[in-house]
């Protein structure tokens, strides 16, 4: 497939997947706010600003509303969800002739959806409502990108931007929330600790999974097993890598040109770096430090990518 | 008119006016046309709401579906959808095949005229064409001299412009040999009508256009190189701030090739390649939606990033194929329409089947005299511009912009034509929530490779604000689908 294509394919996932995670987390630190106890909403916004990766012009300046409405609507800052789901569509308008038309109507009608006047008085209303209508648009964009495109090239492309971005993001996250999570507070029983912790499995829709694997008894370091470790579950790190491993391997099958070593290492790493170690050992050590490597490790990913199908040089093409 | 009554035949016309322009729907002594009975009826059957329905609903489906085109001029880079009016313009099957054949004979004429011209020049040294008109044409490539192309196929893709006089006849307006536009809203007009209109679509038994661009890939294949069987055929488009960007897509979608900017593409040793994820690809066909001036810096525009550096020597080495020709814009020169006709004649030894349209040649001092002196009367147009760009329209013009246009003539004559304001054909269109006439023309699509095909049909474009004679959408036209009948 084109390079060109591949690239755009590639960042309209990744927009996508980012437009979801900021439009999760920013309803997951909403609802937080809710409750009365712990923290204050200046230290809610500034984790969800970090977990977000520092944007520029979001800072908190006590109107919590605006700052909200500025997130999910603001499209000429690059943090706010308009700006990723405008990426998003620009980037599939450009490869219109490579998605499936149903893709594209999805995408279409989400993008006239965020910039109708009746979803900004459905935010003020009720912003519960608008952002899981944004994050209903989004699932069902990626539902017919499963069922009505061909798992070729181009998917497999989609299906990278995906995982890097959420293998990224959900780095980030957990690395904003690690040290809150194992300072040694007294455990108390008023419940505010037990909703501070659905709210970070709640920000990688991962409450329930886990209540699945673990039972509802929270605990932090068994949270940062299963976002790291599950080998199962789409949002845990782990099982992203492996995906990110899987469409490399089909890119290759599908064309005959093997990916260069460099990436096939890094990913080979990360990938061994997350199966043969345990919660225990990662928690011993620098359960911090941890977590930048593997954000280290997919900003290298994306730059092998980049280097191998996108901007690759002439010269080595005409000679291979 | 109350919603939810139904309209009788006599009264969906309502004040619905004829005049001396041919009416499509309506007799001059206002029956309806007996192949727009069916329609008329079933018009009259519905209940007012029940057609604004439909509309909005066909309005939703081109805006989900992204059927839309950027209109330059105004705001930078809005996006509108092209105005689909719900009534279609029914052809019978004997006005088409009179149109089909004329259509033939004239795209015929005018690839034997570019063959001539770029190689012995005949005609020219018979003086049935002026040489300065050809040597003084801004499409003139004289990098095309001797340059053999495929099949000798110049023109593979045209959509030339019809318009209906109030004698009935279809007459030739223009001849787009550049890169025609359009196609993908014939198209997707179709589609929309087929669900608006299921049952009466049915009923008339109208001859299906859905196979265009499997055509369009015949024809491309047919012209690939020597000894490339398998040819990778790619559609080459500016990029997506093009106007036409949409239909680039949608035509790619539709034939399965890739769409490619100049970006994707390199030349090495006289061969195309495009980038791809498995390395570098050869390239053999190239369906270009970019002009010529935009296609390779290194022979035409230099400032121009939208083409490939190389390709034209490429193209001259016999190692991709690149359609329509260039230089091919030469032969629907304004000026050199007016000598069409005689081009036909010349070549084919026939009379033209579908006439021109009168045309004054302003370099002419008697023609000129004359224009400038019933600017008020005449239509004036830049002879290198395409739609509804760098055009007067004498009636409807303020002594203001006549006095430009007269200024602009004499300083350049060569560069206008100007012709009779025509009163071309009227259809019936839903305006609010009744029928009003409006001006249409017609553009066939035709395709060139091993032999002629036309789709029957084409693009029905409608000037939709009352009154108005200028169709292009990019000045506020609109379409509508156009059924030919099997009989």
């Amino acid at each position: 497939m084109l390079s060109r294509v591949a690239d755009s394919l590639y960042w309209m996932s990744r927009y996508l997947e980012r437009a979801e995670n900021t439009v999760r987390q920013l309803d997951v630190t909403m609802s937080l706010m809710l409750d009365l106890g712990g923290a204050s909403a200046e230290s809610r916004w500034q984790r969800l600003m970090d977990s977000l990766g520092k944007k520029k012009g979001m800072e908190w300046n006590g109107d919590m509303e605006a700052l909200a409405k500025n997130l999910v609507f603001d499209s000429l800052n690059p943090a706010s969800v308009t700006y990723c789901l405008n990426g998003a569509r620009e980037n599939a308008r450009q490869v219109r002739e490579e998605i499936s038309t149903e893709q594209w109507q999805r995408l279409n009608r989400l993008y006239h959806h965020m910039h109708s006047p009746h979803t900004h008085n459905q935010f003020q209303s009720n912003m519960n409502d608008a952002l899981a209508s944004v994050i209903d648009g989004i699932h069902l964009f990626k539902g017919v990108s499963d069922t009505t495109m061909i798992h070729g090239q181009g998917w497999q492309f989609i299906r990278l931007g995906r995982y890097l971005e959420r293998a990224y993001a959900t780095a980030t996250l957990l690395e904003v929330y690690q040290p809150s999570l194992f300072s040694n507070q007294p455990k108390d029983d008023t419940g505010y600790q037990y909703l501070e912790l659905v709210g970070l499995l709640r920000c990688c829709t991962s409450f329930e999974a886990y209540c699945q694997v673990y039972t509802a008894d929270l605990s932090p370091d068994r949270i940062l097993e299963f976002l790291l470790l599950n080998r199962d579950f789409p949002h845990a790190i782990r099982y992203t890598v492996d995906g990110m491993r899987d469409s490399i391997d089909a890119i290759q099958k599908g064309g005959g040109r093997r990916p260069p070593d460099e990436l096939v290492a890094v990913l080979g790493r990360l990938n061994a770096m997350l199966e043969y170690t345990t919660i225990g050992e990662i928690l011993a050590s620098d359960p911090a430090g941890f977590l930048h490597t593997i954000r280290e490790q997919c900003m290298r990913i994306h730059d092998y990518i980049y280097g191998n199908y996108v901007h690759y040089s002439i010269q080595s093409a005409l000679a291979s | 008119m109350s919603a939810g009554q139904p309209m009788e035949v006599d009264t969906l016309f309502g004040d619905y006016l004829l005049d001396k322009a041919f009416d499509e729907m309506r007799a001059p002594l206002g029956d309806v046309r007996p192949q727009y009975r069916a329609l008329a009826e079933t018009l009259a059957g519905l209940p007012a709401d029940e057609l604004q329905r439909r509309k909005q609903s066909a309005d939703l489906s081109f805006l989900t579906q992204g059927i839309t085109f950027t209109v330059y001029g105004r705001d930078e880079g809005t996006e509108r959808i092209f105005p689909y009016d719900l009534l279609p313009r029914i052809v019978t099957a004997a006005e088409w095949e009179r149109i089909e054949q004329g259509l033939i004979q004239r795209i015929t004429a005018l690839n034997h005229f570019l063959r001539d011209v770029y190689f012995d020049a005949k005609i020219l040294n018979d003086k049935v064409v002026p040489r300065e008109l050809v040597y003084s044409c801004k499409h003139y490539r004289r990098q095309m001299r001797g340059l053999q192309v495929p099949r000798n196929v110049y023109i593979s893709v045209v959509g030339s412009d019809l318009l209906r006089l109030n004698t009935g006849e279809f007459v030739v307006l223009e001849d787009n040999l550049r890169v025609p536009s359009g196609v993908s809203y014939m198209l997707t007009n179709r589609r929309v009508m087929k669900r608006t209109f299921p049952q009466l679509f049915h009923s008339y038994g109208v001859r299906p256009i859905e196979h265009y661009p499997q055509l369009l890939l015949a024809t491309l294949r047919s012209l690939a190189p020597e000894g490339r069987p398998e040819p990778n055929i790619v559609l080459l488009t500016p990029g997506v701030f093009n106007s036409a960007y949409f239909e680039h897509t949608y035509l790619a979608r539709q034939m399965g090739i890739d769409l490619v900017e100049g970006r994707d593409l390199v030349t090495h040793d006289n061969i195309v390649y495009m980038r791809t994820t498995d390395g570098l690809k050869r390239v053999d066909v190239i369906y270009r939606r970019v002009d010529d001036d935009y296609s390779d810096p290194l022979i035409f525009r230099p400032d121009s990033t939208l083409g490939c550096g190389g390709l034209f020597n490429a193209y001259r080495a016999g190692n991709v194929t690149v359609t329509n020709a260039f230089g091919t814009g030469l032969a629907d020169d304004k000026a050199l329409y007016a000598y069409v006709p005689r081009i036909i004649k010349y070549y084919l030894n026939e009379d033209p089947i579908l006439p021109n349209v009168e045309t004054y040649l302003l370099t002419d001092d008697n023609q000129r005299q004359h224009v400038l002196a019933n600017l008020d009367k005449l239509v004036v147009k830049a002879v290198g511009e395409s739609g509804g760009y760098g055009m007067l329209i004498g009636p409807a013009s303020t002594a203001r912009q006549r006095e430009d246009f007269a200024r602009q003539i004499e300083a350049n004559p060569r560069n206008y034509i100007a012709q009779p304001t025509l009163d071309f054909s009227r259809a019936p269109c839903l305006i609010g929530n009744h029928l009003e006439p409006r001006h249409v023309d017609l553009r066939p699509y035709i395709l060139y490779g091993d032999k002629v095909n036309i789709v029957p049909g084409g693009l029905t474009r409608v000037a939709l604000e009352k009154g108005s004679l200028v169709v292009n959408s990019s000045q506020g036209g609109g379409s509508k689908d156009t059924w030919v009948l099997e009989q």
